[in-house]
């Protein structure tokens, strides 16, 4: 039994079949990838996860509970974090600013008017956050303004800022997507990271074949909406059917 | 101080002691001069400084952090003004219990229409905060005339209950909003100190006082985690919602706190001079207000507040300039010029003296956008270069 | 059923200045991605072109008439304009009453020229900006253009008169089968209404049928992508800013004979005009006009003495309380495409 449980999702968009039957378990301290050639239903399978999107049909279960029909911020609160396919972070916002608020709504849930205390003196928060930037290697940028960093920057801070409400499960979609080769590495040397010293379990949606054979333990292949197989990298890597359907086009 | 840091406490000092020093500061020309036109510290005025300050600042908490725009804020004020008179026709002529009813309704009717009107954002929330207050100033002008007296306003009259006061003065005259019995609001003890003449005003002081209070209470909410999440609002909702954080209860607390504020400023007016009128609810005041906290510097602490005196200033003084004025001004000069420069002023003064304002409020958007503090910023920085940066001793960046 | 007919006649003429304007500010709005508070103070302009042209025509010089006196015994002084000297007194005087539809001749360089400006040297400044930046300096400008119009005209209205032929008012009760005198409708308003109509009809026309329209529309659909396609689009804003100026100039034109101008008649129209734009659907052009129209009539209907004894003060609300219903059920208005403003 995993963490995530998906059993029978579809979903259609007019008259397009997005999803159809997507069953997926993700074991606990795992990373499953998801990957599939364009419009397979990867994105539309990540929404119905955040509860962007409800689906039609099916039941996803996450630890045991559902997370249909809950808003974006209540299933966070259930302990799923996501990582955007372009960085989103707050952009007028300093870095170690951009840390502190994934820690108050960690600490305080989805509001609390907590309008006279001041944010400098949360002592422990801040060294939380803190220490999350020591942990990524952007202590020396906290108070920088994000908006002029670069993309790879922005990427790492989403993914700090993810990983400081210490998610159960955290989603990343296309993390390397419209990245330069250096920022893609470097991002893999996170990610894999984050894998070993954090014992995490990770979904991931990815494009790039590098990105994923290097990382999941367990992949899934999406083909028009439905999934074709579901395997290690090593078997995934050599399965005809997977060929067919998305390397071969791929190469 | 008061749980700020060095640099807030600062800066809440220095609003301090331009509060309380205001009858001098604002007065620094001798009375008999010719100059004494520009003096602004009699007690009608300051007392409007202080009170859109206020409203101004209450504006800025949401406008500034959050960046939602209200068209509508004028209705808060207004009904804020309303109540207060209210409180003053049925209990008595003490300001306090006008005062706090005046935020407790403003809250009230803020949550009513922040509760609808949060439910959009962008434009369309403008829209939205712009057509609930119209819909009040309308009903305020008509059905809700037995509340509103109309178009005539609310006033006080001898026939009033005041059941914790009098009706009427034992001379027959209607009694004067006070703060405690025998401690009236339109006291003035004046002071001549040579030519000088500097007046103290207790309702003036009863504003200065709310207006530090309410600047504490902003500078309290802009650096607290609250301030932050507001700020985070205007950056990046979406961020928000997969942080786990719902945006509404944060921005509804933000529109009614603002609205309380306005509330406070309405109330004021109507202690100061215990009358209400429809048009403090047309949506010209609420724009009035929206100048205010541009010109100054939205998102900034103590912009709301000079772009406050600073329109109620130049208002004052722009309108009191006339021909004659203008003739004593430019009169050493040779008559065609004279005349040529009299008749381009003419564009800017007296009664056109909305010109001017809507001149300068364009420059400030299109040039300035962080208004009269980034000005002042942009010519500090002109007189001493930056010195660079220390990460380590650098706060969390605090909005200026 | 009288009753209603009158209520939808008297809702016509508001509701057409709503369409007209409305339809300027989803142009605008559509296209350049600007939000235009100043659009209402263009309808303003246009009204006082009507009074402008008025007060040249009556230009006058002074004669003294020495075979008339006035009450004191001295000879009275008798105003002659001098259009009544160019063309004779009868055609002077016929072109003085008709300055309102000669003011159009007028008014639509003026308001292209107005537009222009406005475009080049204001509003271009502000495509990239948010908003409320945007709101924010059309709100200045607009407090600019309407104290000037002061300055220059006073702040009492202006009565400015329709010609002649269309003073009085049409029988409509009787073409249909009334008793006369039930529903009357002043001739001007009609006038108004076709009006309204032809203009609508020749903006639709232009976008459906000329090249320079094709570009607009697809601009409006998706703006990236024409941008993309190297295709001149600042000229075209600049033109389309011009042609909203000169539809809410020509709209103002034309209502100075129902509603004599004021300097403020351009803010009370903007206000109620952005609700019709919210109502209809930002940035959807029949949108605009239908929920101009609609408005209109709501608001007459509203104004019968049967509903107000019934909800009182519902007429001065009307309006508002439909758009706040709109909004909140339906956030894209009664025709608006997804994807427009909507949050």
């Amino acid at each position: 039994m995993g963490i995530l449980e998906v059993k029978d999702v579809g979903k259609r968009f007019g008259g397009l079949q997005a999803l159809g039957d997507v069953n997926l378990s993700v074991a606990q301290n795992s990373v499953h990838a998801i990957i599939g050639p364009n419009g397979a239903g990867k994105s539309t399978l990540l929404n119905c996860l955040v509860g962007k999107l409800i689906p039609d049909s099916g039941s996803v279960m996450f630890d045991g509970q559902s997370v249909l029909g809950r808003k974006p911020y209540e299933i966070n609160q259930m302990g799923i974090s996501r990582v955007f396919q372009t960085p989103e972070i707050f952009g007028d916002l300093t870095v170690l600013e951009n840390m502190m608020i994934p820690c108050f709504a960690r600490r305080d849930g989805s509001f609390r008017l907590h309008a006279f205390e001041s944010v400098n003196r949360e002592h422990d928060l801040v060294e939380k956050a803190e220490q999350m930037l020591i942990d990524v290697n952007m202590i020396d940028k906290r108070h920088m303004q994000t908006a002029s960093m670069s993309r790879g920057d922005k990427r790492r801070l989403e993914m700090a800022m993810c990983l400081v409400q210490e998610p159960r499960l955290l989603l990343l979609d296309e993390p390397t997507a419209g990245m330069a080769r250096a920022d893609t590495n470097n991002t893999i040397d996170l990610l894999k990271e984050i894998k070993e010293t954090r014992n995490i379990t990770m979904a991931i949606i990815e494009h790039d074949m590098h990105v994923v054979f290097s990382l999941a333990d367990r992949i899934t292949v999406l083909a028009q909406g439905t999934p074709l197989v579901e395997d290690t990298p090593d078997k995934i890597k050599g399965h005809p059917k997977v060929r067919e359907a998305y390397l071969g086009e791929a190469h | 101080m008061l749980g700020l840091n060095t640099k807030d406490t600062t800066l809440l000092i220095v609003v301090a002691v331009l509060a309380l020093g205001a009858p001098f500061i604002l007065n620094p020309f001798p009375e008999a001069s010719s100059l004494a036109q520009f003096n602004a510290g009699y007690p009608d005025l300051m007392q409007r400084f202080a009170i859109f300050g206020i409203f101004a600042i209450g504006f800025n908490i949401l406008f500034g952090l959050t960046g939602y725009l209200s068209f509508g804020h004028a209705a808060f004020l207004g009904v804020g003004s309303y109540s207060a008179v209210w409180m003053f026709k049925l209990l008595g002529m003490n300001v306090l219990p006008a005062i706090a009813l005046s935020i407790i309704v403003a809250g009230l009717f803020a949550l009513l229409i922040g509760y609808i009107s949060l439910r959009r954002s962008g434009i369309y929330f403008s829209i939205l905060t712009l057509a609930f207050a119209q819909m009040s100033f309308n009903l305020a002008y008509s059905v809700l005339t037995p509340i509103t007296n109309g178009e005539t306003g609310l006033q006080l009259t001898l026939s009033d209950p005041r059941i914790f006061g009098q009706s009427a003065t034992s001379d027959g005259g209607i009694p004067v909003t006070n703060l405690l019995p025998g401690f009236e609001m339109r006291e003035t003890f004046t002071w001549e100190i040579g030519p000088w003449l500097f007046q103290f005003n207790t309702g003036y002081y009863l504003c200065a006082a709310f207006l530090l209070l309410a600047f504490y209470l902003s500078v309290r909410i802009f650096r607290s985690p609250f301030g932050l999440m507001l700020r985070a609002v205007k950056s990046n909702q979406q961020r928000m919602h997969y942080t786990g954080l719902n945006t509404r209860p944060y921005t509804l607390a933000a529109f009614v706190i603002s609205g309380m504020y306005a509330g406070l400023a309405g109330g004021l007016l109507a202690s100061m001079d215990p009358l209400a009128g429809a048009e403090r609810m047309q949506w010209t005041a609420s724009g009035e207000v929206v100048l205010m906290t541009i010109l100054g510097g939205a998102g900034t602490l103590i912009g709301p507040v000079l772009g406050a005196g600073f329109i109620k200033y130049f208002e004052n003084i722009f309108s009191k300039i006339n021909d004659s004025v203008l003739h004593g001004w430019f009169g050493f000069m040779p008559d065609g010029m004279e005349n040529a420069i009299i008749f381009v002023s003419h564009f800017f003064v007296g009664k056109s003296w909305h010109l001017t304002l809507g001149l300068l409020f364009m420059l400030v958007v299109t040039f300035l956008p962080g208004g009269l503090v980034e000005g002042g910023q942009r010519i500090g920085r002109l007189f001493r270069r930056k010195p660079a940066k220390d990460p380590k001793s650098a706060d969390m960046k605090p909005a200026e | 059923m009288d009753a209603i007919i009158l209520q939808i006649l008297n809702g016509l003429d508001k509701g057409s200045a709503y369409a007209l304007i409305a339809l300027g500010l989803t142009l605008i709005f559509g296209t350049l991605g600007v939000v235009n508070f100043a659009h209402g103070a263009l309808f303003m302009i246009g009204a006082f072109c009507a009074v402008t042209v008025q007060r040249i025509l009556n230009l006058s010089y002074e004669t003294i008439d020495p075979s008339q006196t006035d009450f004191l015994g001295n000879p009275l002084v008798v105003k002659t304009p001098y259009v009544h000297s160019w063309f004779g007194p009868e055609t002077g005087a016929s072109i003085i009453e008709w300055s309102v539809p000669i003011a159009i001749i007028f008014a639509i360089p003026i308001m292209i020229a107005i537009g222009f400006i406005m475009e080049r040297g204001l509003i271009k400044h502000f495509y990239k900006r948010p908003h409320a930046d945007q709101i924010l300096v059309t709100f200045g400008l607009a407090i600019v253009l309407q104290e000037l119009i002061k300055y220059f005209y006073g702040a009492n209205p202006i009565q400015t008169g329709a010609p002649d032929v269309f003073r009085g008012s049409f029988d409509f009760g009787v073409l249909l089968g009334f008793d006369p005198n039930v529903i009357i409708y002043p001739y001007w308003r009609l006038v108004y209404f076709a009006f309204a109509a032809v203009i609508i009809g020749a903006v639709f026309a232009f976008l459906q049928f000329t090249t320079f329209g094709m570009v607009v529309r697809a601009g409006m659909a998706d703006r990236e992508t024409v941008g993309l396609l190297g295709i001149n689009i600042d000229k075209k804003f600049t033109i389309m800013f011009g042609l909203a100026a000169a539809v809410a100039g020509l709209a103002g034109v034309m209502y100075a004979p129902i509603n004599s101008p004021n300097y403020h008649m351009g803010m009370d129209f903007l206000v109620l005009s952005f609700v019709v734009v919210v109502v209809g659907g930002m940035g959807s052009l029949p949108g605009a006009v239908l929920a101009g129209f609609l408005l209109g009539i709501l608001e007459s209907f509203a104004s019968m003495n049967e509903i107000k004894s019934i909800l009182p003060g519902i007429d001065q609300i009307i309006i508002y309380l439909v758009a706040i219903i709109i909004l909140l059920t339906r956030p894209r208005g009664l025709m608006g495409r997804k994807g427009v403003m909507e949050d």
